[in-house]
């Protein structure tokens, strides 16, 4: 298949991305044109009430709408190219049910034992990363003896399943209200960040994208598997772990703040790997950040349209496109 | 020279090679033979640096290779295994340029010189039609000759090959042996390549390794023929063996 040029698809993505990120700051209950967005942000001719309501109440949710996406996307091209299997994705080393372990203890769990729930500045969100966070370290330790990366999958697999079972427990023994509270989480939001937790968001995925972009040439290497990865000069273990952290700071920060969304980080890989036709991680990277980000802001606008949660959102997005993927190439590979 | 000393390898308590010592020397084409399951991958993943559970030590030029770092060692020894990848959007000169990974720096970035060499690779294995077609439209010989270019383009001393004949039809497996033999001779390489056609190990190599009763012989070609290790390994088909070594005596 011929290739795009590569510059001109990544102008078109970067425009598409700004493009659509003015429409979602427009988008909502009040709906405002996008030249008075435009001068809401660069300065111009706008009125008060406008100017509050794009810069105080959008603009926090259009930025964790545009990082969320590139970070779950990345990560889970990250994931996939690792593990060698397409349907991986940010969650599969159970980050998110780390996060949803942390939630549930926070939510579910310290209401069990006769306290009202603590009232921390980051209360949630830093619940749910230190939840992330310990699986992180546990896989981490474990793949340190761990040679075989199928195993490492597996073990992901049955820990997030064992969480997911401490979590039913949790649930089970709960009260109505926090239940639904616990549920609301796991349908996810743009919208529950708040000006003080960007400041934690926005460093934590730039870093994260950063240490991508030093993933580059290892995942390169393993497109064609571990053996030929190490005997071309691989550090495998500096990899895997510089793979493992990248990650976690990607996805669990987004699903420590807007809960586990789902789809995203699957769909939008493959969708780069056919836009690009492309299998090179120097081109895959960027473009998966763009896609990932484009998606997920189409995302938002269609759930403030519609009134919907995002999750529900991504995955009706992210089904159908896999769906297509699946059947224009008859085969999907990583 | 690869040196293997006192060395033992196997699962558990199951010796595939017990107490082996020998030698490959510079400018050769080794083939290594021996029945289903004797140890030929494993002693071939042991030398590349990929099974570092053996005693005993293997040596290139009288470094042990466990002293040596892998990226490192990736500028000595270079690898062709038997998958064959089959990535979508993966173009055979991509494949080929990664074997130029030893060379580039943190980003993989390509320099022309990283260039010419692997287009002289595509070219070496008269690949060079292919570079732009993608993995997944190879056939299993082509995809084979692409994992041995990429090889070629990792520029190393010593290239080790696990089964490169399999999948691949009379002539091209005789046509790739001829490669490899040429690139030993040419380029002063060590190539060490095990196969389970005897016809090719015995024609095309300098050297036979073979690995029998967790023993491993190394001999030239006409040693081996004289010596009756091939027929005590290969009982079964008897009268076509001693056709064939007949035959490549003459």
């Amino acid at each position: 298949m011929r290739r795009p040029g590569t510059l001109i698809l990544f102008l078109l993505l970067s425009f598409l991305t700004i493009f659509l990120f003015l429409i979602d700051l427009g988008v909502g209950s009040v709906s405002i044109p996008l030249n008075e967005v435009w001068n809401a942000i660069f300065g111009g001719d706008v009125s008060i009430v406008n100017r509050q309501i794009i810069l105080d109440i959008r603009l926090n949710k259009a930025i964790v709408a545009l990082l969320a996406g590139a970070a779950l996307s990345v990560s889970g091209l990250q994931m996939q190219t690792l593990f060698k299997n397409p349907l991986a994705g940010p969650y599969v080393l159970g980050i998110s049910s780390g996060a949803s372990l942390g939630v549930a203890v926070f939510i579910l769990g310290i209401p069990l034992f006769g306290a009202s729930g603590i009232d921390l500045p980051f209360g949630l969100a830093g619940a749910a990363w230190a939840g992330a966070a310990i699986i992180l370290i546990f896989i981490g330790i474990m793949s340190q003896r761990i040679k075989d990366i199928m195993v490492i999958l597996i073990l992901g697999m049955m820990f997030s399943s064992g969480v997911s079972a401490i979590v039913q427990i949790l649930q089970y023994l709960s009260h109505d209200e926090a239940l639904k509270s616990y549920v609301i989480w796991t349908m996810g939001s743009l919208g529950e960040v708040t000006g003080r937790q960007l400041i934690v968001l926005v460093p934590a995925v730039l870093i994260g994208l950063a240490l991508a972009i030093f993933t580059i040439k290892p995942l390169n290497l393993l497109l064609l598997g571990e053996d030929y990865a190490v005997t071309m000069g691989l550090n495998i273990k500096i990899s895997r772990n510089l793979l493992f952290l990248s990650t976690t700071l990607l996805a669990g920060t987004v699903t420590a703040f807007c809960g586990p969304i789902g789809f995203i980080g699957m769909a939008m890989p493959h969708i780069t790997r056919m836009i690009t036709s492309n299998s090179d991680h120097k081109i895959l990277i960027p473009a998966t950040i763009l896609t990932g980000a484009i998606t997920l802001i189409i995302s938002d606008i269609i759930s403030k349209l519609l009134v919907l949660p995002i999750n529900a959102v991504t995955a009706l997005i992210g089904i159908p496109v896999i769906v297509i993927v699946v059947l224009r190439n008859k085969a999907i590979t990583v | 020279m690869i040196e293997l000393k006192n060395f033992s390898i196997g699962f558990g308590n199951r010796y595939l090679l017990e107490n082996v010592s020998t030698c490959f020397n510079n400018a050769s084409l080794s083939a290594l033979i021996g029945r289903n399951g004797c140890g030929k991958s494993t002693l071939l993943k042991a030398i590349s640096g990929l099974n570092d559970h053996y005693s005993g030590n293997i040596t290139v030029d009288g470094v042990d290779i466990k002293r040596i770092p892998k990226h490192k060692l990736s500028h000595i020894i270079a690898f062709v295994n038997t998958t064959r990848p089959r990535i979508i959007n993966l173009r055979c000169n991509e494949v080929v340029a990664l074997g130029r990974a030893p060379h580039t720096g943190w980003m993989g970035r390509m320099s022309q010189k990283d260039k010419n060499i692997v287009f002289e690779a595509l070219n070496s294995v008269g690949m060079d039609d292919y570079a732009e077609r993608t993995m997944d439209s190879l056939s299993d010989g082509e995809s084979q000759k692409i994992m041995i270019a990429r090889a070629i383009a990792q520029d190393t001393p010593i290239i080790i090959l696990d089964e490169p004949t399999s999948f691949l039809d009379l002539p091209t497996r005789f046509e790739l042996a001829n490669l490899l033999h040429n690139l030993a001779h040419t380029k002063n390489k060590i190539i060490i390549f095990s196969t389970h056609e005897l016809d090719i190990a015995l024609e095309m190599s300098d050297y036979i390794a073979l690995i029998a009763d967790k023993n491993l012989y190394c001999d030239t070609v006409s040693g081996m023929i004289e010596s009756d290790h091939i027929q005590k390994l290969f009982k079964f088909p008897g009268e076509y063996l001693q056709k064939l070594l007949s035959a490549i005596k003459k």
